[in-house]
């Protein structure tokens, strides 16, 4: 009942702070679905990408300001929490969100697709992954997690004429809802054996069961099937099944959407209920998901032939990458999940909308014969899709080296150092070097098929590339900043 | 009164039998009622917890769960509208284009 007597009270204007760049994307969306009925259908596309990405640009502006640590601390009746952890991933979110509306742009008009609600699902999708971030209720998760899901569902349907488009969007959202109930059902079992769903509650009737003796054998069962419905969401192995036909079919801008932002913030929330409600038992669960998610996902991508498939895979092992430092101990590991994140966010956007730009239209040009001598038809594109690679592989001065490198030390550090995951990591790592270099090779050791040039980049697109370039060398040559500010959340979680 | 087991159980083969459902059936919309039964096996989990602790809360989650599945529904339909548009059937064997 105590949940109930505090929710008499009225929301102050602090809670409105806390939420206050999900206010403004909620707000932008809804002017672009009102607008979309009334403009001209032909010419509707800039206009309301514009009104979105004012509207990104309005929310990253909200995030900033309730950076400051005075706003930061519980609101709305102890369902959202304002801290170092949830700007941070709000940052992440909406510079993503931001970075895909700008290549978005060109991307809508050369597929001839109309814009309409297009900009408005990006925007409501990433108030379900801010708002993620930012909860510590399985309530407002599970609200969350389904506000950016709906979205994704439809986004990767958008391109409706096409066979492929419309198959992957039936796959992701019957196997989506499919994981969705999963999670819910271990909300449910959780909820049977704490009597809360608040994460803090939960993790404070657990520390009492600890010590009575008797394992919570609800709670262990609750935290393992919201890993299953979680695990599914960031596609890690042995729930990735989806992954590569959803990302082959769904437009590439979408996918550089749904391959990062989601992730991220499921990603915070795994951060939370895994570190916030101490289950560090279910360590070998998670040993066992990065495990399979590295080798699975490296293994897979070495026979692609389709980049979108290859880069797929790619995305399956760097959630495995990324699971490694779930099984670390939380001060080295949260920062380096954060890092990780981060940098991964930034690389593979931009290697999507260099996808999405070279496909042309109905996208043909997606086989990786196709990139053949795009180093002499297009060497701006080849070399920042050169980047992008190198930095997916984990070579210095690019942010994907760091990453990589923070999560393996976090997993040496403390008493009981994951030597096997850290061996098996590594040797995924050369494995995966593999796969990149033969798209760079491709590039530029092979003829090219056809002379014809390829579409000069638009000032949008070529805006998101420049922006997604400087923040993956940033992140490569001086990553302290961000390493910094997520080390801040340690202490905040645990 | 029903002992709280009775519940557990009775959602617990509710949920079975959405799975089972889910992976067996070949009809998309068979598929996506197999979800929703999985949805309210959870539901009634809920309810019970919700007796046992006296907590509202567990009831207020049901209401949740119920919206997000009727607006789930709500796109899910229409993305199969979309997929039978181009494709024809329903047939989940028949929709694969994309290699599995």
């Amino acid at each position: 009942m105590a949940a109930l007597q505090t929710m008499q009270g009225v929301p102050q204007a602090g809670d409105y702070i806390r939420i206050l760049p999900e206010i403004v994307l909620s707000i932008f969306g809804m002017i672009v679905m009102l607008l979309d009925p009334v403009l001209d259908e032909r010419r509707s596309q800039r206009t309301l990408g514009g009104i979105a990405l004012l509207g990104a640009i309005a929310a990253l502006a909200a995030t900033l300001y309730q950076a400051q640590p005075r706003f930061w601390g519980f609101g709305f009746f102890d369902t959202v929490k304002l801290d170092a952890f949830s700007v941070f991933f709000h940052f992440v979110v909406i510079a993503v969100t931001i970075l895909v509306i700008l290549s978005s742009y060109e991307y809508m008009e050369v597929q001839q697709i109309r814009a309409g609600e297009y900009y408005g699902l990006v925007l409501f999708g990433t108030v379900g992954m801010a708002l993620m971030s930012s909860a510590v209720e399985l309530v407002l998760i599970f609200i969350a997690l389904e506000i950016s899901s709906i979205s994704t569902y439809i986004l990767a349907g958008f391109r409706r004429r096409s066979a492929i488009s419309s198959e992957s969007s039936v796959k992701y959202f019957l196997l989506g809802s499919f994981a969705t109930a999963f999670f819910l059902y271990g909300v449910a079992l959780m909820f049977g054996a704490t009597g809360s769903t608040s994460i803090a509650r939960i993790s404070a009737a657990l520390a009492d069961y600890a010590g009575t003796g008797h394992g919570p054998m609800l709670a262990y069962l609750g935290v393992a099937l919201m890993f299953v419905g979680l695990g599914f969401k960031v596609a890690a192995a042995p729930f990735h099944i989806w992954t590569p036909d959803v990302y082959e079919g769904a437009p590439s801008p979408v996918v550089g959407f749904m391959s990062t932002a989601p992730k991220a913030a499921v990603f915070a929330v795994l951060l939370r209920i895994i570190f916030e409600a101490h289950f560090s038992e279910t360590v070998w669960l998670i040993w066992l998901a990065a495990a399979l998610s590295m080798t699975i996902g490296n293994v897979a991508a070495l026979v692609q032939d389709n980049i979108k498939r290859l880069l797929a895979y790619s995305s399956i092992a760097h959630a495995g990458y990324l699971l490694i430092a779930f099984a670390s101990l939380p001060a080295n590991g949260i920062p380096a999940a954060m890092f990780f994140t981060a940098s991964y966010a930034a690389m593979n956007v931009g290697a999507f909308a260099v996808i999405g730009h070279f496909a042309g239209h109905g996208e043909r040009y997606v086989m990786l014969e196709d990139y053949a001598g795009l180093g002499k038809r297009s060497p701006v594109l080849a070399a920042i899709l050169t980047v992008f690679l190198l930095s997916l592989i984990g070579i210095p001065i690019t942010g994907g080296f760091f990453a990589k490198f923070y999560v393996f030390s976090a997993a040496l550090q403390g008493a009981h150092p994951l030597m096997g995951l850290v061996i098996i990591g590594v040797i995924n790592s050369a494995v995966a070097a593999y796969y990149y270099l033969r798209v760079i090779v491709v590039m530029y050791m092979r003829e090219p098929r056809e002379d014809a040039p390829v579409a000069p980049i638009s000032a949008g697109l070529g805006l998101a590339l420049g922006l997604s370039l400087a923040a993956t060398l940033f992140l490569g040559i001086y990553p302290n900043p961000v390493l910094k500010y997520a080390a801040l959340s340690v202490g905040l979680l645990h | 009164m029903v002992p709280l087991s009775y519940y557990l159980v009775l959602s617990g083969i509710l949920f079975a039998c959405g799975v089972t459902g889910f992976l067996i059936k070949r009809n998309i919309i068979t598929i996506f009622m197999s979800i929703e039964l999985m949805l309210n096996g959870v539901n009634l989990s809920f309810v019970a917890f919700a007796a046992r602790w006296q907590q509202l809360s567990g009831q207020v989650f049901v209401f949740f769960v119920m919206v997000v599945a009727a607006a789930e529904a709500a796109v899910g339909l229409a993305i199969i509208i979309a997929l039978f548009r181009t494709r024809e059937t329903l047939n989940i064997d028949q929709v694969n284009l994309l290699k599995l």
